[in-house]
């Protein structure tokens, strides 16, 4: 069980960290979400995991940790809160710049030094 | 006054929360009132709270009487209440200058400004670990709103960059809390000094990884080298006031840092004893070295003013590496200087870019000032102050971060940095200052109006901080060498902070 979560909030979070980085403000909107999904997820297993352990007392014979069910309900809420403003944002940065890359503008290729006209002027 | 150490964020959250609701909300003049009333209520508290912290000492204040180390508390020490009293000055000088139209070019401008303050001053008191990530996201979602506040094409895009490298900054914040709770099991501060130093070998090594990515998230605040990049282009887009009041945020990153890498991975901290000094160290010189060069490479009074911040950021930095009772007491007095008279300038620049046209605050030729000599003796008491000339207090500041190198070693790097610092601020600024007042085409522009009083009043109140801090030079560096003894001494700032527990 532990493998398959860490793998889990592994690929979560490598999926995350390579949209971020690309240039377009929808894929970095997704990669925040994805890395604030792979939070959640790593905070909850910050706890431990354990099978059949209740976090109310009298519930069970053994206890799971409580707080971080708290701790993932606030970063839940905020993660929440942050990706709604970041939506608009990217929206709002798409209107008045025209474009949807992060950087305002999109990025043109270089010229060649030496372009070759194959004679013709 | 038992409740007195949470006032500083009731405060502002009852006025934001009163200023978005009717009788309040559709009148910008009442807006203007209310929000002045509230801002001055929070300096009284600020003060009074600062007062009774010294006469009295520490005021630990457990939220719903929940016992540390389980509930959340909130810690009114030294150090915090100075940063407080600090943010409720500057927010009210600040809203000083924003009543004069500024906060008209968008909505909301008074409660956004309003939770920003709640977020800084949650911040500053806090004693949770996770607390604190709460209130940074506070005055981050505030700050966002704040900087894009006005529109316009280039703040929306410094506004992009801004939010999604603070969004990935608080995704980090959580990985390094979720770490930390993981191997320590607590998440209280003085708490978690306690059992950083019982913490088992096989653990060590996982909590040294959560512990240096707090440190990436408090550099992205502090503005450290590699993750200083956001910053000239954010303040220098951003509008006047709130540029101004963004000068205290660097500051929340640089307090979070002598919190965490002073009271919980200090020097007792077994394994993982002072884990940040190695990389503190070359990051926070390289910051002042880029710092430098971008002061240099400045072409308006704006971007000058923020590669100002990041230098002072270096120095704080370095102050942190050293980490001694002397450096931090440094630090705090230099702290104080330096984000009063930062947002002096930010605002000086705005006042000076209104009255010049089209040439703005670039450093060109251009029409004069309606009043050149008001904003020339301003001018010349800001820079004096930032580069670090007698007079001021910015000399007291680094003379005391240059008394704080303990060794030759640390001397050799710290002082020709600083000091070069220091006379790049003061080409860049002599420079600015000649071509701003004196290199002008004659002729006074009927279209420029001049600076409100209001408007001066709030610069010189800030700038005015620079003076007082010389004449009450041995006062307050007494209090600051109090309030680091406090941070250094683990007795005080950890054991003293948990009922019932004892070394």
């Amino acid at each position: 069980m532990e493998g398959m979560y860490a793998f889990s909030v592994g690929l979560l979070t490598a999926c995350g960290v390579f949209l971020t980085l690309r240039g377009r403000s929808f894929s970095v909107v997704v990669g925040l979400t994805l890395l604030s999904y792979a939070v959640n997820l790593f905070l909850f297993a910050s706890g431990r995991l354990k099978l059949n352990a209740a976090a109310v007392l009298g519930e069970s014979e053994h206890y799971g940790d409580p707080l971080p069910q708290a701790l993932v309900l606030t970063a839940i809420v905020i993660g929440f809160a942050m990706t709604a403003f970041a939506v608009i944002l990217a929206m709002r940065a798409r209107a008045d710049l025209g474009n949807d890359h992060v950087d305002g503008q999109i990025p043109q290729p270089k010229k060649p030094l030496f372009q070759k006209t194959g004679g013709a002027k | 006054m038992q409740h007195l150490s949470i006032l500083p964020i009731l405060i502002p959250l009852i006025f934001g929360a009163a200023l978005l609701l009717p009788p309040l909300s559709k009148h910008i003049q009442r807006q203007r009132i209310a929000a002045v009333i509230g801002l001055f209520l929070l300096l009284v508290s600020a003060c009074f709270l600062l007062f009774q912290v010294q006469t009295q000492g520490v005021h630990l204040y457990a939220l719903g009487e929940w016992q540390p180390p389980f509930g959340i508390v909130l810690v009114a020490d030294p150090v915090s209440v100075l940063l407080v009293a600090l943010t409720s000055f500057l927010a009210f000088s600040v809203m000083l200058y924003a009543m004069n139209g500024q906060d008209k070019n968008g909505a909301y401008f008074h409660p956004l400004f309003m939770f920003q303050v709640m977020g800084i001053n949650g911040a500053f008191l806090t004693g949770d670990i996770f607390n604190l990530f709460v209130f940074f996201e506070v005055l981050l979602i505030a700050s966002y709103a704040l900087l894009i506040h006005g529109g316009g094409k280039q703040r929306t895009q410094a506004t992009v960059h801004y939010v999604i490298l603070n969004l990935v900054g608080s995704s980090l914040f959580l990985f390094g809390l979720g770490i930390i709770y993981g191997t320590l099991g607590t998440l209280n501060m003085a708490d978690l000094a306690v059992k950083v130093g019982q913490l088992q070998a096989e653990n060590a090594t996982l909590a040294k990884t959560g512990a240096l990515l707090l440190l990436v998230v408090f550099g992205l605040k502090a503005a450290m080298l590699p993750l200083h990049f956001w910053l000239p282009k954010t303040y220098s887009s951003a509008s006047a006031p709130v540029a101004a009041l963004f000068a205290i945020m660097t500051k929340v990153g640089i307090y979070s840092i002598f919190r965490v890498y002073t009271v919980i991975f200090g020097e007792h901290a077994g394994e993982l004893a002072n884990i940040a000094t190695p990389w503190l160290w070359p990051l926070s010189l390289l910051t002042i070295a880029i710092g430098a060069i971008g002061i240099l490479a400045s072409p308006n009074l704006k971007i000058l003013t923020a590669n100002l911040v990041i230098v002072s950021s270096g120095s704080l930095l370095a102050c942190a590496a050293i980490s001694s009772e002397v450096a931090t007491s440094a630090a705090l007095y230099y702290l104080v200087h330096s984000t009063l008279v930062s947002a002096g300038l930010f605002l000086l620049a705005d006042i000076m870019a209104r009255q010049r046209g089209k040439a703005e605050d670039r450093f060109v030729r251009s029409r004069p000032f309606v009043q050149p000599k008001t904003l020339g003796i301003l001018f010349a008491v800001g820079a004096l102050s930032i580069i670090g000339m007698p007079p001021f207090s910015g000399f007291i500041g680094k003379v005391m971060i240059l008394q704080a190198t303990q060794s030759f070693a640390a001397s050799l790097w710290l002082w020709p940095l600083i000091l070069l610092g220091s006379l790049a601020a003061l080409i860049t600024l002599s420079r600015a200052g000649t071509t701003l007042f004196w290199r002008h085409n004659g002729n006074l522009s009927t279209e420029s109006e001049a600076a409100k009083p209001l408007e001066l009043t709030a610069v010189v109140l800030l700038l005015l901080a620079s003076p007082i801090l010389v004449i009450f030079a041995g006062d307050v560096t007494a209090y600051t060498q109090n309030a680091a003894h406090y941070l250094h001494d683990f007795q005080l700032s950890a054991y003293n902070l948990l009922p019932g527990v004892t070394p």
